[in-house]
Parts: structure tokens; sequence; C-alpha cells
């Protein structure tokens, strides 16, 4: 918590994307998280994404449920849309909004309390209806907001910060989210922006449900000795599979790369994802593959970081629905409510 | 690259550019956050410490301080620190009880101080509490030197002189009037264990062209501001041309309308940009209807019939690249009528009274050798300082000079060496007060800088003496001070405690800090958050860091001292510390009579 606001200083030479706005324009109120929350480090980080990307605010909305994370969306972009909804019931509203309005660009923020257990079944049903949305995961492996118990990402073995160990099993995101058909998933550190950025990007560029898992540490609560979710932990068991770069489509591929080294995912609407293979034998485009690295990594106990699976050709919500192409605000009040006559036409041929 | 040595006090010194800037190390923020606090007495008596003539100051001084400054470099105004000093000086309380004193007990040494300007009453101000015994030579009826009888009264009015030089004078310093000291050889045989040359740059540089001598109405300007000083002359025609613009002929053209003049032209050789004047001394002349004319090089006076007519001046065209004057020619000429000239085309030392056979060198252009560091000539145990060690400066620099060669004559008189000097101190004192408060006001506030009032044009001309600036009324001191960035509550890195959670980097409002692999200089700046605008800036490179062994860099440039980095810091890595910088003094070398600084030293 902060007692003075960020002072807005305009500085010689600032930097202006395409819709001529500074990154600082993307920014929303100020922080009330922990100092040093990696949360906050993940809100910069989603701030110069969407700044680089030129988004226009009012195209955007902010989903949330209720945590830590969950405060997130307050945190950037104050001219967006926003929802902070019910604890772990982000994607029913998310796809409400998302129903209605098909051009907005979603961002739902979710943590692993929200997510892994009191929204559990949400989370895995967004997945299948494959809802264009990027589903960020802060997960911290505890529940801050109530002092430190142990999450559902909480590793076995792991301890909380007086001393005990957790002896549950954990519940793996990227690898619920494969299992369950996510055509997107991916993980990052709050840590390592240079990562994280492009992913993020990458998600927003996916046409589909892009789950983005990302190990943010609790400084008050777990990043002592013994937590495995700490900023010392994951830094050195940090696996990065791959690294990815955003190609716009009307961008030209400047990036050289060899063949063997980098792999270059074409998505549909013409932008290219490149990955910077690090691990030559890792395949993020089939799932059996994905599934067993993910495995033989934590096995090894490492963390692997990286976009884990990608499958551009699945259909997203508004497909599998054949919902109208047009967002509903923009269709005629004739075609919104065709009237009583209307309904009763369609009731003949239901019966 | 290598951790920055952040030990050496010339590191955190040169982020207070104000203070780096001024001659004196003038503890320019520490005095306006006490202004702030409504503590105009101790503000005065930090800025006496360095600068010993604050109220004049306040007035005229030169303000190397103010190009310097960081909110400069922002939004384009730099504090208005001059003006807050002699907000300092003109509320000042009783400051009797906190003034140097000289000790009743003399320590044997006899010094002799040749001119009562700036430089030779700072030398005694720092010598006197030593319990020296020094003793003034002065040609003029009154102290004060060029402050007296170069700057005009509407700037700096006699009565804020008399108190600052009484100041200095009331600690027992023998006093000579209208004593001009015509040979050197005969001071020295007098006996002093030093003498002080602090007599100036007093002779103006004359223009000669046709017709010079051959009128009465052409004057060198110091001259004839010194006579005008002394009440000799208190007229001058309708229409003056003044040549040259720097800060003196400003003086001259003002002056001009305060005794008659009613078209004054101020005549420039080259364009604007070329000007020596200050900005706000040009701004100042040109708000009281004075026109400056550039691009006119002075070719004859015009004299008829044992008048003075005009002059003729050519017209000037330059090709001009970088600020730079690469070609020149003349396009024309033109015929400015006036009644008077004043000279103002700048001043330089003279000394036909130094013998030269003394041991006291003299280089090709006349000027004495004299020592940088310790300000001693070529004959040991004389000094000199001021505008008389090497040519024209300002007062503020006179100060220092005087400061330094204090120290030597110092060291001389204890048969000690002049070239070890005390390294200046640096002492780092966190001003965190709690969680989320700091014993500054912190908070960026974006006013833009006050305007100084003046006192209306119809009313300004009645007096020769009616100073033309009011001063900061109350509210204007308190907008004023808060734009103050607090450069001196520096921010302070323990490379240790850092766990590289980037919540410095994202609160940082301008972006100064990054967390970045280290490198060579050259690759390092390239990896930085915002691009290196001031390369003259210093850089701050952490340690590598434990955890990813990275470093921390930080660009002091756009640095506003908010404290949100360390504010947001969970680890206490980055403090808030104020940094004092004690610049010894004589005092600071130990007294003869006993090893107590006598002078009251700050506090901070």
């Amino acid at each position: 918590m902060t007692y003075i606001a960020k002072p807005k200083i305009d500085l010689p030479g600032q930097k202006r994307n395409e819709l001529g706005l500074t990154e600082r324009d993307y920014e929303g109120a100020m922080s009330t998280l922990c100092a040093g929350c990696g949360h906050d480090s993940i809100t910069a980080a989603l701030i110069q994404a969407l700044w680089e990307m030129s988004v226009a605010p009012h195209q955007l909305v902010k989903m949330s449920g209720i945590g830590c994370s969950s405060k997130t969306p307050a945190y950037f972009v104050h001219g967006a849309h926003g929802f902070n909804s019910v604890h772990g019931r982000m994607p029913s509203v998310a796809t409400g909004a998302m129903a209605a309005n098909r051009d907005l660009i979603c961002v739902g923020i979710s943590g692993d309390g929200d997510s892994l257990s009191i929204g559990f079944g949400q989370f895995g049903h967004v997945i299948r209806r494959n809802l264009n949305m990027l589903y960020m995961i802060e997960n911290n492996g505890v529940y801050g907001l109530t002092k430190g118990q142990f999450s559902a990402s909480a590793d076995p073995g792991s301890t909380a910060k007086k001393g005990e160990a957790n002896e549950m099993q954990n519940i793996n995101t990227v690898a619920t989210a494969i299992s369950m058909g996510a055509t997107f998933v991916a993980r990052s550190f709050s840590g390592d922006r240079e990562q994280l950025i492009p992913l993020i990007k990458a998600a927003i560029a996916h046409p589909g449900c892009a789950i983005l898992d990302v190990f943010s540490p609790c400084v008050t609560f777990n990043d002592h000795v013994g937590s495995t979710k700490s900023y010392a932990y994951v830094r050195e068991h940090l696996h990065r599979a791959n690294g990815a770069d955003l190609i716009m489509p009307a961008e030209e591929i400047s990036v050289e790369y060899r063949e063997g080294e980098t792999l270059p995912v074409e998505m549909h609407d013409g932008s290219m994802i490149l990955l910077k293979k690090v691990d030559a034998e890792y395949d993020p485009t089939s799932r059996p593959a994905a599934l067993g690295y993910l495995e033989k990594q934590r096995l090894a106990g490492y963390v692997v970081t990286g976009l884990l699976f990608v499958d551009d050709s699945l259909p997203e919500m508004h497909a599998i629905s054949k919902t109208a192409h047009a967002p509903l605000k923009d269709l005629a009040f004739e075609d919104l409510s065709p009237g009583g006559e209307a309904l009763v036409e369609l009731q003949k041929g239901l019966k | 690259m290598k951790r920055t040595d952040t030990s050496n006090p010339d590191y955190f010194h040169q982020v207070v550019d104000c203070q780096w800037g001024c001659p004196a190390h003038t503890d320019v923020p520490e005095y306006i956050r006490l202004i702030a606090q409504g503590r105009f007495t101790d503000a005065y008596m930090v800025n006496r410490e360095s600068n010993v003539f604050p109220g004049i100051l306040g007035r005229v001084c030169d303000r190397p301080c103010e190009p310097a400054c960081r909110r400069g470099r922002m939004d384009e105004k730099p504090v208005a620190i001059c003006r807050l000093k002699r907000v300092a000086a003109d509320h000042r309380g009783d400051i009797s009880g906190r003034l140097p004193v000289a000790p009743k007990e003399k320590n044997g040494k006899k010094v002799a101080l040749i001119g009562a300007g700036p430089a030779s009453l700072a030398v005694a101000n720092d010598l006197m509490p030593l319990g020296y015994d020094c003793t003034l030579f002065e040609a003029q009826s009154v102290a004060g030197g060029l402050m007296r009888y170069n700057i005009p009264a509407f700037r700096l009015p006699p009565e804020v002189l008399d108190e600052e030089i009484d100041y200095i004078v009331d600690m027992g310093v023998t006093v000579h009037y209208n004593h001009r000291i015509e040979s050197m050889k005969g001071l020295l045989d007098e006996g002093y264990d030093a003498i002080f040359v602090g007599t100036g740059a007093p002779r103006g540089k004359e223009l000669k062209l046709p017709g010079r001598y051959d009128s009465d109405n052409i004057f060198i300007g110091i001259d004839w501001l010194e006579s005008v000083a002394f009440r000799h002359t208190d007229r001058i025609g309708e229409n003056v041309l003044i040549i040259g613009v720097g800060n003196t002929a400003m003086d001259c053209c003002r002056t001009s309308l305060r005794l008659g003049a009613r078209n004054v032209k101020v005549m420039a050789r080259k364009p604007r940009e070329f000007f020596k004047a200050s900005d706000w001394e040009l701004e100042d002349a040109e708000e009281e209807n004075v026109e400056i004319v550039t691009n006119h090089a002075p070719k004859e006076f015009v004299i008829e019939d044992g008048r003075l007519k005009g002059m003729t001046f050519e017209l000037m065209d330059y090709v001009i690249e970088d600020g730079r004057i690469l070609e020149q020619q003349v396009t024309g000429e033109v015929f400015i009528p006036c009644d008077d000239v004043v000279l103002a085309i700048g001043q330089e030392n003279s000394f036909p009274w130094i013998e030269r056979d003394l041991g006291i060198e003299f280089n090709q252009w006349e000027e004495p050798e004299v020592d940088e560091v310790t300000f001693e000539s070529s004959r040991p145990g004389v000094f000199f300082g001021g505008d008389s060690a090497f040519g024209p400066k300002n007062i503020i620099w006179a100060v220092e000079h005087a400061h330094q060669a204090a120290i030597s004559i110092h060291r001389h008189c204890r048969d000690e060496s002049l070239t070890d000097r005390l390294p200046p101190l640096l002492n780092l004192g966190s001003r965190k007060m709690g969680l989320h408060e700091w014993s500054y006001s912190n908070s960026f506030d974006p006013a833009a800088r006050r305007k100084m009032m003046h006192v209306p044009l119809e009313s300004r001309f009645d007096a020769l003496g009616r100073e033309v600036e009011l001063g900061f009324d109350a509210q204007q001191t308190a907008q004023e001070v808060e734009r103050c960035l607090n450069c001196d509550i520096q921010t302070v890195f323990a490379d240790n405690l850092c766990i590289e959670c980037d919540a410095c980097l994202d609160i940082c409002p301008t972006d100064c800090l990054s967390i970045v692999p280290n490198g060579e200089p050259e690759e390092l700046v390239q990896r930085l958050k915002a691009p290196v605008l001031e390369p003259d800036q210093p850089l701050f490179v952490s340690d590598e860091l434990k955890q990813t062994g990275r470093v921390m860099v930080k660009d002091e440039n756009f640095c506003v001292h908010c404290g949100l980095c360390a504010e947001r810091c969970p680890t206490a890595a980055w403090d808030m510390q104020k940094s004092l910088l004690n610049f010894p003094q004589a005092a600071d070398y130990g007294s003869p009579i006993g090893d107590t600084p006598c002078q009251q030293r700050k506090t901070g």
C-alpha cells in the first residue's frame, strides 16, 4: 500500500503507440497489494503488452473473481470495461460479456484459489467452451488474502511460512488445462518479463481460450525457504521450454531463425508466433508430447515455462454455438427483438 | 560494468545538480526545505555557511544552480532557487547569536586584505574566528567593491549590502578606507604574515574606433556605473547606445533609463544565442522597453563640431551551425544617432601597483600566475582570489576562491603544506519515518515556476534606488518550494537485499530504473528501460544481484526523488537517505588557539 499516487510526469521524448497513447495511459489505479507482490509485476507486463499491441481501451474488458489476483484489473487500463464478479465465477460472467459483444478483447484475471478451488468447475468448462479470452492465473500457491494457507496448487512437501509441510497433492494447472482440451496453454513467471510479455500478446491474439499460468510469488506469505513458489526457488528451478515472439499480421518477420531452433506457428488471423526453441525435443503442437514432457520435467524437479501447447484449429464458442457474426449492440432492434409473432413461429418449429 | 563507487562523495554530490553547479556548494535542497517549514533563520544560516552573502546573492547571483536544476530538464523552468534564497534572507530572524565570533585571544598572525570586495570580505569571514588579525585596505570610502558600485541600487539596495558586510567587519576587522595600495613592495615591507589580493577586475575594456577620444559623451560602463553609484553622475542624454550585451550592459541600459534616457538601445554584434547576459537580466531590461539590436558591429563614432552625433555600424550576416559561427560577412552599414554611448564590452584585472621584481609572476596577458587549488601566487604568502585571480567571473566564484584562499593562508601561517587538503565528507542518513512516511515532502508537484513580481513600470523610474523586484509573497514561496525535487534525498541501494521482484521498476514514474544483464557501458545503456538522454548525468550500477546475476541500473537524469521505489521495496533494498556534504573550510583544519571549530557548522 502506498500513500502518494504515482505522479504523472510528462517527460520529453515519451514514446507513443499507434493510437498516440503513452504506456502510462494504460495504467490503472495505484495497487494496494503488498510491496513486492508478483501480481504487480504481472500488471506491469500486461500494461506493456496492451500498449505495444495498441489495444483501444474501450475495446478491452477486464474480468475477475475474488482474491489478491482478482484485484489486478483495477490496476491497468483505467479506460477499459471491467467486472469484478463472484468468487470463482469469472468465466461465466466473461462468457456473458463475450456472447453479447464478440468484438471485445477479454482479459480474465484469476488466482490459484479462485480457479483451482471454488471455481474449478468454471475453469474446466470455459476451456471446453473455448471462449475467446486470455485467462490468466496469478499462481502463488497460497491464500494470501486469508493469511497464507496452502492453496490447491501448493506442491506436496513445500512448507508454509511457519514450517508445516503440505501433504496433499497439487493441481497442475497447465497439465489439467491441456488434458481438458485447451487450445492455448502457457506458463511463465512474474520475474521473467522478457518471456511473459510475448506470451501475453500471443494469448490475446489466440482465437480461443488461452490459459496463461503465471507463477507470482507472494512476498508476504510464500517467499521463504521451503516454499516452491518463492522468487529464489522459481528462479533456481526454472526451465524455459521456449520463448515466444508474436509477429502481427502486418509486420514483416525480421527475426532470422534457423530450422530446428525456431518454430513458426501461424495463427488464423495471419499473425504468427515464433517459438524460440530452447529444448529441441519439445513439440508444443502435440498434446501427448506436451503432457509427457511436463511430467518428465516435474519428476526432475524443474518448473517448465513457455508456450506449452497450442492448437489454433479448434472452433471457439461463437463458431460452436453458431451465433450472429456481429456484436449484439450492432444489430438492428428488429433483428435483436423480432417481436411476439416471430416467437410463436419459432415455437411452432420446435413442436 | 563494476559497481558504482557511491562512497566517493562526488557521486551523490553530482546527483544534487544545484549543489554541484554552485561553486560554493550551497546545500540548496536543504535550505529550500527549511523555508518550506518556515525556518527562515535556519535557511539563512545554511546559506551563509557556504556562500557568506545570502541576502546579496539572493538578488544578484549569477545562479549557476538554476540552469543545472533537474526540474528544468523536466518541465523547462528550474526552481527559482535564487529568489528563494532572498526569501530566507528577507524573513530571517535575529542571527546575532549564530554568527561566527572572533576570539579575544589573537593567534599573533597578521593578514592584509586588499580591496573590500566579496573575496576579501569572505576571507576575513573565515579567518577572523580563528584569531587572525585582519587588515582590510579599500580605495573607496565604503566596503563592497563591485557589489556596491557596479551593481545598481535598484537591483541591490545598499542596506542589504551594509548588513551582510557588517556581520564580517564587526568581528573586529581593521579597515582602512580611502586607502589605495600603491605599492605591493611597500605592503610586503610592513611584515604581514600573508597578503590576499581581492582587487577584482576594475578596468573596463576599450573600443578603439575612430572618434573614440573626440567626445566626452562616450563612457566606459563600469566606471560610469561607479560614478552613478557615488552620485558623481546623475543624468544622461535622451538617446543612449550601449555597446555589448553582457550583464554589465544590462545594468548600464537600465541605469540610463533612471537618469533621464528615453530611448536606449543595446547594440549586439552577434545574434541572441551568443549573448553573454543571463536570460533573466535580458528579460528585465526588455520589460523596461530597452531595445536589443542584433547583428550590428560598431564601426565608428560620428562626431560633428566636437559633438557626438551617433555611431555607424556594420550590418552582419552569419552562417551558424550547432551554435558556432562558421562564416560572417558585412552586408551593409547603418548610422544610428545618439547623445551618449556606454561601452560595456568586458573588463579585466589590472595590477600597475604590483612591482614586477617581487617574485610575483605574471603571464603574457599581465595576469598573475595563481595556483587553481591553493590560490597562492608564485611568491609564497601572497594570494589572489575573486576576479583578480582569473579574470571576471561573479560573486559566488569570488566567495569560493576566498574559502580556498583562507584555508591556504591558515596553512601557510602554520608552516603546513598548502596542497595537503581535506577531502569533502559525505554523511548519509535515512529519511524513513514510518511505513509510508518520509521526513520530506516527496509528492511531485506539477506546478509551474512562480513569476517574480516587479514594481509597475510607471513608478519604477522615480528614484534610482527603488528596488524593482518585490520578492516572493507567502503563497508564491509556498508553491515554489514544493517544486524542488529534493535531489539530496538520495536513492541508496543495498545490493544484497534485492530479490528482483521488479516492484521499483514498475512504480518508478520516470522509468529511471532497470534490472538488466551486466555488460560494457555501451551495451548496458542500450538495455535500459528509458533512453539515456543526458550522458553527463551519473549512472548507478549495482553489484551482480544474487538471484539472477543481473544488475540494477539507475539513470539519475530524471529521478524525481519521490521515494516510491523505496516505499514499494519489500526488503528495503532501496532507501531514501539525505546526503549531507561537508566541504572543509579553514576552521576545519584546526584552530591555533584550541582545536574546536569556531564556526557554527550546519545541522542536516
